[in-house]
């Protein structure tokens, strides 16, 4: 398959999939509108002009998602935990906020000599094994079978553990909503955390994310993952560009691909807090799939080490079974 | 009369409850290290515990610490039921701990497979299965605490007549 427009992922995978509509047959939500197997975006950096017509959309048609919390905030203890509070600068759109989850992000590089400004949409990359949701105590932070990653406003406490243990530090907090109000305000919780939530409720009905429908240079293209990478790579290919994001954090459903190399591009990046890098990242979980792959010789050593001492494979170490009668 | 027995044969050598015990609070300790509050509450300020607030870190050790559990449970089993099925019984109190640790077990096994690349469970699952294992640690850290205190054992002897 070549690529895929955003038209085509509508009346192709959409239908392909047999789900075309809205209320069709009983799915579990998280399976609604979609395929089988991952759906991954593909952003084409090049085509990119940075009009922001992406994050405009993002944020109108999220808004019903913003946090709206209570003032003042409970007061925390101890008292050096901080708050984050967004509700007065919900404005800012050049940065991650929990009122702002894509922003472009702006690097100066050289392509064949010239002097441009590469512009890129940045948000959440919705890792194929995210450790924000892996790592998540309560189950807030969750991985979608459709590659999609969202954090549940209702569930979540506001810890941040997700932004701590996520290599792009996406989730954003925001005081003074959430669950957290209703159980110890002032020792434990402290918000919610937002990110991009791939329009989770649009796809669900079929729709294309906001941001992918009102690009006016279809920056983004939307598909089952094999497929998308397959795309990115030939593009990749026809512009002798680079691909960040396939294997990434053990791989992500977001693929950008750049006419430069992303070294160059993620040090002409502006960084900073809200302000992800573009820089190799190995996967976050490796580890402790390996040490979960070991868990299984635990037992078996058990059984074995019982087995030798309690059959007196060695020398029959006490007058054992003494019983009482 | 139930005799409650501190070791014997069969029973647990002291050793080995201190082993148990060091395993049970290492897992207690990374396991409340999953949730993000031993940087708020100065425990990773402690001179040698700032990795303690090392998601990561704790993790790793919570799964070491599961597999080192697994070791036990799985060599006592065995001992339980070549030796010492005949010579003792658990305890209500044993009972108590043995199923609390059996939740913990299951429910933290299927928190282990959720992490695996390859699995996606149902949000619902998931956050149910991470509340049952924070219910059973709970649930666990207690009876332990109780039992201590009312110093019920794990193990009485059977008498036969
Ligand atoms: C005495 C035994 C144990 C105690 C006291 C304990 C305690 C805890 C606690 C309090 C948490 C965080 C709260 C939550 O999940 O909601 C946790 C997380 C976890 N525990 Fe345990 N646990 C024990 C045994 C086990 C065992 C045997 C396993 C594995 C087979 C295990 C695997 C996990 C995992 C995977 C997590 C979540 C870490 C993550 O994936 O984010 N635990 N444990
Ligand atoms: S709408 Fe398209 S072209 Fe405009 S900034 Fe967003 S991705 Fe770039
Ligand atoms: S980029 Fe960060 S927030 Fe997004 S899915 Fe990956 S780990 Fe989670
Ligand atoms: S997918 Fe939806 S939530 Fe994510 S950046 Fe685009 S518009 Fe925003």
């Amino acid at each position: 398959m070549g690529k895929i427009s955003r038209r085509s992922f509508i009346k192709g995978s959409l239908a392909a999939a047999g789900a075309l509509s809205v209320s069709a047959a009983p799915l579990p939500a998280s399976a609604k509108g979609i395929g089988p197997g991952e759906l991954a975006t593909m952003l084409d950096i090049g085509k990119c002009i940075g009009c922001g017509a992406c994050v405009e959309a993002c944020r109108d048609s999220n808004e019903h998602k913003f946090p709206e919390p209570d003032k003042p905030f409970p007061k925390m203890y101890p008292p050096r935990v901080k708050t984050a509070d967004w509700s007065e600068q919900r404005d800012v759109d050049d940065r991650l906020t929990p009122y702002n989850w894509l922003f472009i992000q702006y690097a100066d590089v050289e392509i064949d000599g010239e002097q441009t400004t590469l512009t890129v949409p940045r948000r959440c990359m919705h890792c194929t094994n995210p450790p924000c949701a892996d790592l998540c105590p309560f189950g807030a932070a969750r991985k979608l079978k459709n590659g999609i990653t969202r954090i549940h406003p209702d569930i979540c406490l506001g810890g941040a553990k997700c932004k701590m243990v996520c290599p792009w530090d996406i989730p954003e907090r925001q005081t003074g909503v959430g669950p957290y109000l209703q159980v110890l305000p002032n020792f434990a919780g402290n918000g919610v955390m937002f990110k991009c939530d791939r329009c989770y409720d649009l796809i669900e009905q079929g729709n294309l994310p906001a941001c992918i429908e009102a690009c006016p240079e279809d920056v983004q293209t939307i598909g089952p993952r094999d497929e998308i990478i397959a795309a990115a790579y030939a593009r990749a290919k026809e512009i002798n560009g680079y691909v960040y994001g396939d294997k990434e954090n053990g791989g992500t459903n977001t693929i950008y691909v750049s006419p430069v190399p992303f070294d160059v591009l993620n040090e002409a990046l502006d960084k900073g807090p809200g302000m992800p890098h573009m820089a190799p990242v190995p996967d976050s979980m490796a580890n402790a799939d390996t040490l979960a792959k070991a868990m299984i010789l635990a037992p078996i050593a058990g059984l074995a080490a019982g087995f030798i001492k309690f059959t007196g494979g060695g020398k029959p170490s006490n007058p054992s079974n003494k019983k009482e009668s | 009369m139930e005799k409650t027995v501190a070791r014997s044969s069969a029973a647990p050598s002291k050793a080995m409850v201190r082993l148990y015990i060091a395993v049970t609070a290492v897992l207690a300790f990374t396991g409340f290290g999953q949730m993000p509050i031993f940087k708020r509450y100065y425990l990773a300020d402690i001179p040698g515990l700032g990795w303690s607030a090392n998601f990561y870190a704790t993790h790793a050790i919570h799964y070491l610490g599961a597999s080192l559990l697994f070791f036990l449970m799985a060599y006592h089993i065995t001992g339980y039921f070549l030796a010492g099925r005949h010579s003792y019984s658990l305890t209500k109190s044993g009972w108590a701990r043995v199923i609390f640790l059996a939740g913990l077990t299951v429910t933290g096994i299927f928190r282990v497979l959720k992490n695996m690349p390859d699995i996606v469970f149902s949000p619902n699952f998931t956050m149910f299965i991470d509340f049952a294992h924070l219910g059973f640690a709970m649930l666990f850290l207690f009876s332990c605490l109780g039992f201590l205190i009312f110093r019920t054992g794990w193990l009485k002897e059977v008498t036969h007549n």
